[in-house]
C-alpha cells in the first residue's frame, strides 16, 4: 500500500509490470527510464540471470511532481515472467498500488497471457487485493511485429481472452519502438493517484 | 496513518539510539519497499530508495525461503562485507528496519541497540495500528 508521509509531504506508490515472460516489461521500464532521466534521481536496479532474463525485479523511482501540495513519488517495478520464479514474483507484488499487465500479442504466446493473468489474480489474492478493484491497465504489446508479417493475436482476440471481464483501459503497443509507453504509465499513474486519493479520504 | 508527531518520534529514535551510537544509516521501511523514516550519519551516501526496493525483495525471499524449509521466518538476517554490514530486523510483520554499519560497532552490540530502538517503534506502529 502507498506510503503517505506527511511530514515530508510526499506519497510513494507501488507500480508493478507483470505479464508473460519475454513480453516487454523490462523493455517498458528501460525505455521509461532511458526518456525521463532528469526525473529518475537513482540508476535502474535490474536483478538479471546469467542470460539476461530477469531473476527478481527491475526498479527504479520517479517523481512525477505534486499532486495537492503532496510530491508524488512513483516506484516502478517489473516482475520476472518466467513461470518458475513465482515465489520471487509474489514478493514483488507485495504492497502494489496499480498494475500493468503486458500482453504478449505474439500468436504462439496465447496461452502463456492467459496462465500469467490467473497466477497475477492468484498473487493478489494472497495479499487481499481483488484484481478487478485493484487500478490496472492492459498493454497489448510487440504490435509493431504486424509490420514483419509474425504471426499476431488481433485485438480482438486479446481482448476477449483478457479483458472481457475487467473491463480495464488497454493500449495497443511496441515497448521496443516505445509507441503507447507513455500513455500506458500515465494511465496506470492517474488510477494509482486517484485510488489513493479515494483511500485518504 | 502514521502523523507527523509519530514520524518525528520514530526519527528521534533512530538519532538517539542508533545513530549517535555509531550506525552509520538507519532506515524504516514497509514490505512493498516504501521509506517511512531515515537518517544517517554525514559519511553515508547511499541510494535509499534502491536500497529499500531490495532489502524490501530480499526480506520477502528469505522468509518464503525460510517458509519452505519449515519456519515461519529466520529471526537474524545480516550481510557481513569487508568494511560495511547491514542488519535486517523485522518490526510486527509489516515494517523492516535496515542498519548499515561498519566494523567500528560489533555485531552483538549492534543487536542490542537495536532490540531497544525496536522496542520503541513498535509502541509508537502499535499505537497507530491499534487507533
Amino acid at each position: 500500500m502507498a506510503f503517505v508521509n506527511l511530514k515530508k509531504k510526499e506519497i510513494q506508490a507501488k507500480i508493478v509490470y507483470y505479464g508473460p515472460g519475454r513480453g516487454g516489461k523490462t523493455t517498458n521500464i528501460e525505455y521509461i527510464y532511458k526518456n525521463f532521466e532528469d526525473r529518475i534521481d537513482s540508476k535502474m536496479v535490474a536483478i538479471k540471470t546469467q542470460g539476461d532474463r530477469t531473476l527478481f525485479f527491475d526498479f527504479f523511482p520517479f517523481n512525477i511532481g505534486r499532486i495537492n501540495g503532496y510530491k508524488i513519488k512513483i516506484q516502478l517495478y517489473t516482475v520476472p515472467g518466467q513461470v518458475k520464479y513465482n515465489a520471487t514474483r509474489r514478493v514483488v507484488l507485495n504492497g502494489a498500488d496499480g498494475v500493468v499487465f503486458v500482453a504478449d500479442a505474439l500468436a504462439v504466446q496465447r496461452k502463456a497471457n492467459i496462465i500469467s493473468l490467473k497466477n497475477l489474480q492468484e498473487n493478489l489474492k494472497h495479499y487481499q487485493k481483488n484484481i478487478f478493484k485493484v487500478p490496472f491497465v492492459f498493454q497489448y504489446n510487440k504490435m509493431d511485429l504486424l509490420k514483419k508479417e509474425v504471426p499476431i493475436l488481433p485485438l480482438e482476440a486479446l481482448t476477449g481472452d483478457l479483458n472481457e471481464q475487467l473491463n480495464r483501459p488497454s493500449f495497443v503497443a511496441s515497448a521496443l519502438e516505445g509507441t503507447n509507453v507513455v500513455a500506458t504509465l500515465k494511465k496506470i499513474i492517474i488510477m494509482t493517484v486517484a485510488s489513493i486519493k479515494m483511500s485518504l479520504q | 496513518m502514521l502523523n507527523e508527531e509519530h514520524l518525528d518520534r520514530i526519527e528521534y529514535i533512530l538519532q538517539e539510539n542508533l545513530i549517535d551510537k555509531g550506525v552509520s544509516c538507519s532506515l524504516l521501511i514497509d514490505m512493498a519497499g516504501n521509506i517511512i523514516a531515515n537518517l544517517d550519519s554525514d559519511k553515508a551516501e547511499l541510494d535509499i530508495y534502491s536500497l529499500a526496493a531490495l532489502a524490501a525483495g530480499n526480506y520477502g525471499a528469505v522468509g518464503a525461503m525460510a517458509n519452505i524449509v519449515g519456519e515461519d521466518d529466520f529471526s537474524l538476517l545480516f550481510h557481513r562485507g569487508k568494511d560495511v554490514n547491514v542488519h535486517f530486523t523485522n518490526i510486527l510483520n509489516d515494517y523492516l528496519l535496515i542498519d548499515i554499519f561498519d566494523n567500528g560497532l560489533s555485531l552483538g552490540f549492534l543487536r542490542l541497540i537495536v532490540a531497544d530502538a525496536v522496542k520503541k517503534i513498535k509502541f509508537i506502529l502499535n499505537y497507530q495500528v491499534d487507533k
